[in-house]
C-alpha cells in the first residue's frame, strides 16, 4: 500500500507548490504552442537590445525605404527592410516590442494593485466607503477610457511615466469587481466564520483565506486585460499621442508608416502584423486560462 | 418600472456630472489656464486683469460652479484655432458621425444575425467553422490594424475604395466595416450560441414532430426565443461602438466628432477637447440608458431583478 501511496502523494504536493507547472501539464499541444510562442515574444522583448543588429534610431539616408529580404532591391543586412529615414525595421521592432510590453506590464501591475485593493476594501467595508468605490467602478465602466486618456495626455503631456499611469488606470475596475465578489462570497464560507470565531485578525483572514481564493480570477483578468493594455498603448502611439519620436513603439511605427502605405507598405505592415500576433496570442491564452482555472467572469 | 426608470436616469445624470467634474479639475490641475491662453512674456498687470476677468482668483469650487453655470447656459467656449463657437463645429460634424454609426450598426445586425444562424445550423461543417474563425479574428484584430490592412488591400492594391476622407458612399465602406467589426463578431457569436441553446429544447422537437417545415421551425420557433440575448448584445455594443468612433474616424479622417477630438488633443485645443469628451460621454451614457429602458420594456423579467 505504501508503495502506491508515495507516488500518488508526490505530484499533489508538486501541484500545490507549482500551480503554473500543473497548468502546463494540463495544456493541450496547441496551447503549449501558444505558451511557447508567447515565451519567445517575451524573450525577444527582454533581449531586444542585444538581438537588434542596429541602433534603432540610427538613420542611414543611402539605405532608405528598402524592402524586407526576399523582395526586389532588398539589402541583406536589413532583414525586415528600412523605413523612410533608413532605420533598420527589425531593430526598431525589437525595441518597440520591448517598450510596448514594458508599458503594458507596468500599467498592468498598477491596475492590479489598485483594483485588488479597491475590491478588498469594497468587499469588506460596507457602507459609504464600499458604495463610493463601487460608484467609481460604475463610472469607469460608463465612460470610454480612450476619452479620459486623450484628455490626460493633452493636459499632462505624454512622457513615459504619464503613459504608464494612464494605461494603469484603464483596467482596474475589472479586478475590483471580481475581487469584491470573491470577498463577499468567501466571507460567508464556514471556514472564514470559524476563523473569525477563533479570533483571527482581519489581516490573517485577508491573507490566509481571502486572497488565495482570489488568485485564479485575478490571473485570468490580468491576462484578458493585458491585450487591451497593449492595444490602448498602441492606439495612442498610432495617433501620435504616445511615446514621442524617434523612440519606437509598435503603435507609433504603424502610425508613421501609414504615410508610406502606397509605396512602401512593409513599414506599417510588419509592426501591424506583430501587434495582431501578440494580441491574438494573449487572447487565446486568456481564453484557455479561464477554462483551465474554471473561472467565471461576469 | 417607474422606480427603475427614475433610478437609471439619476445614475446616468450622476455619471455625466462626474465626467464634467473630471474634465474641469483635470484641466485646472494641469496648470494655470492663463499659461496657455496668453502669449508668453505678457506684462504682469494684463495677466492679473485677465485672471480676474475669468474669475481665476476665486476659490476652486466657485470656479467649478461658474463652469457648470456656463455649461448649462450653453456657453461652451470658442475653439482656440478656428475662432468659432465649439458648438457650431460639433453641430457641423455630428451628422457625419451619426451616418457612419448607422451604417456600422446596420451592417453588424443585418450581416451578424444571418451569419450567426448559418454558423449554428452548420455547427460542425466547414461553413460554420469558417464563420466562427472570421468572427474571432474580427473580435481580436485591433481597429487600427484592421484599418491599415484594409486600406492596403482595397485602396492601394485593388484600387476599389478611397483610403480616407468623405464625400461618396464608397468613402463610408471601410470606416463602417472597421467600426462594425467587433460588434459584428459579437453578434455572430451570440446569435449562434443562443440559437444552439434553443435548438436542444423540447418545443422544437414538438414543432418538428408535428411536421412543420424546417424553415418555420428555425425562423419562427427557434429565432423568437433566441432573440432576447441577441438584443442585449446590441445594447452592450452600442456604447462600445460610440467609443470606438474616436479611433476609427481619426484613421479615416471622416470629418466626424471622433477625428475632431483626436486632433484637438494633439493640437491642445482645450475648449474643443473638453466639449468633445463631455459630448461623447453623454452619447455613451444616453445610449446605454435608452437600451436599458427599452430592454426593461421588452422583457418583463428585467423589472423583477431591478427592484
Amino acid at each position: 500500500m505504501t508503495e502506491i501511496a508515495a507516488p500518488l502523494a508526490l505530484p499533489r504536493r508538486h501541484q500545490l507548490h507549482w500551480p503554473l507547472l500543473g497548468l502546463w501539464n494540463k495544456a493541450g499541444a496547441l496551447h503549449k504552442l501558444y505558451l511557447v510562442l508567447l515565451g519567445l515574444v517575451l524573450l525577444a522583448a527582454l533581449f531586444g537590445p542585444v538581438l537588434a543588429p542596429f541602433d534603432p534610431d540610427a538613420q542611414k539616408l543611402l539605405a532608405r525605404l528598402k524592402p524586407p529580404v526576399g523582395f526586389e532591391g532588398a539589402l541583406s543586412q536589413h532583414l525586415l527592410g528600412t523605413d523612410q529615414l533608413g532605420r533598420d525595421l527589425l531593430s526598431r521592432m525589437l525595441h518597440g516590442l520591448r517598450l510596448t510590453l514594458l508599458i503594458a506590464l507596468a500599467g498592468g501591475v498598477i491596475s492590479l494593485v489598485l483594483g485588488v485593493a479597491a475590491g478588498v476594501v469594497a468587499g469588506y467595508a460596507r457602507g459609504p466607503v464600499g458604495a463610493g468605490l463601487m460608484a467609481l467602478v460604475d463610472l469607469q465602466l460608463a465612460v470610454p477610457f480612450t476619452l479620459i486618456a486623450l484628455l490626460a495626455i493633452a493636459l499632462f503631456g505624454n512622457s513615459l511615466p504619464i503613459l504608464i499611469l494612464i494605461v494603469g488606470l484603464s483596467g482596474w475596475e475589472a479586478y475590483a469587481r471580481v475581487v469584491r465578489g470573491q470577498v463577499l462570497s468567501v466571507a460567508r464560507m464556514p471556514f472564514v466564520e470559524a476563523a473569525v470565531a477563533a479570533g483571527a485578525s482581519h489581516r490573517r483572514i485577508l491573507f490566509r483565506h481571502v486572497l488565495p481564493n482570489v488568485a485564479s480570477p485575478v490571473i485570468v483578468v490580468w491576462t484578458m486585460n493585458f491585450s487591451s493594455l497593449i492595444l490602448l498603448e498602441s492606439s495612442l502611439s498610432f495617433l501620435g499621442l504616445g511615446v514621442q519620436p524617434p523612440t519606437a513603439t509598435l503603435g507609433s511605427m504603424v502610425g508613421l508608416g501609414r504615410d508610406y502605405l502606397a509605396s512602401s507598405a512593409w513599414i506599417a505592415l510588419i509592426p501591424s502584423l506583430l501587434i495582431l500576433f501578440v494580441s491574438l496570442l494573449v487572447l487565446l491564452i486568456g481564453d484557455w486560462l479561464r477554462d483551465a482555472l474554471d473561472v467565471r467572469l461576469k | 418600472m417607474l422606480e427603475f426608470l427614475a433610478r437609471r436616469t439619476l445614475a446616468a445624470i450622476a455619471t455625466l456630472a462626474a465626467v464634467v467634474a473630471i474634465v474641469f479639475f483635470a484641466t485646472r490641475l494641469s496648470g494655470n489656464a492663463m499659461d496657455y491662453l496668453l502669449p508668453p512674456g505678457i506684462d504682469v498687470e494684463t495677466r492679473q486683469a485677465m485672471i480676474e476677468r475669468f474669475g481665476l482668483e476665486q476659490p476652486i469650487w466657485m470656479q467649478f460652479l461658474r463652469f457648470v453655470q456656463g455649461l448649462l447656459a450653453g456657453d461652451w467656449g470658442f475653439s482656440l484655432y478656428e475662432r468659432r463657437p465649439v458648438v457650431a463645429i460639433y453641430a457641423e460634424r455630428l451628422p457625419n458621425t451619426i451616418q457612419l454609426f448607422c451604417w456600422a450598426f446596420a451592417l453588424s445586425v443585418l450581416a451578424g444575425v444571418p451569419l450567426g444562424i448559418a454558423a449554428a445550423l452548420d455547427r460542425k461543417g466547414a461553413l460554420g467553422s469558417a464563420i466562427m474563425l472570421v468572427a474571432f479574428l474580427g473580435y481580436a484584430t485591433p481597429n487600427f490594424v484592421l484599418a491599415i490592412l484594409m486600406i492596403l488591400v482595397f485602396s492601394f492594391n485593388l484600387h476599389w475604395l478611397p483610403s480616407s476622407g468623405l464625400g461618396t458612399p464608397m468613402h463610408l465602406v471601410m470606416p463602417a466595416v472597421v467600426l462594425a467589426a467587433p460588434m459584428l463578431a459579437e453578434t455572430i457569436r451570440f446569435t449562434r450560441n443562443s440559437l444552439l441553446d434553443v435548438l436542444g429544447q423540447d418545443y422544437l422537437r414538438t414543432a418538428r414532430a408535428k411536421g412543420l417545415p424546417e424553415r418555420s421551425v428555425i425562423g419562427k420557433h427557434a429565432m423568437r426565443n433566441a432573440a432576447i440575448p441577441v438584443v442585449t448584445i446590441f445594447g452592450l455594443q452600442v456604447a462600445g461602438m460610440v467609443a470606438r468612433c474616436v479611433l476609427v474616424e481619426a484613421v479615416f479622417a471622416t470629418k466626424g466628432i471622433g477625428d475632431l477630438v483626436v486632433f484637438a488633443a494633439i493640437g491642445r485645443d482645450y475648449p474643443v477637447l473638453q466639449f468633445g469628451v463631455i459630448l461623447i460621454a453623454a452619447l455613451v451614457v444616453t445610449s446605454s440608458l435608452v437600451v436599458d429602458l427599452l430592454y426593461a420594456a421588452i422583457d418583463p423579467r428585467v423589472k423583477v431583478t431591478a427592484s
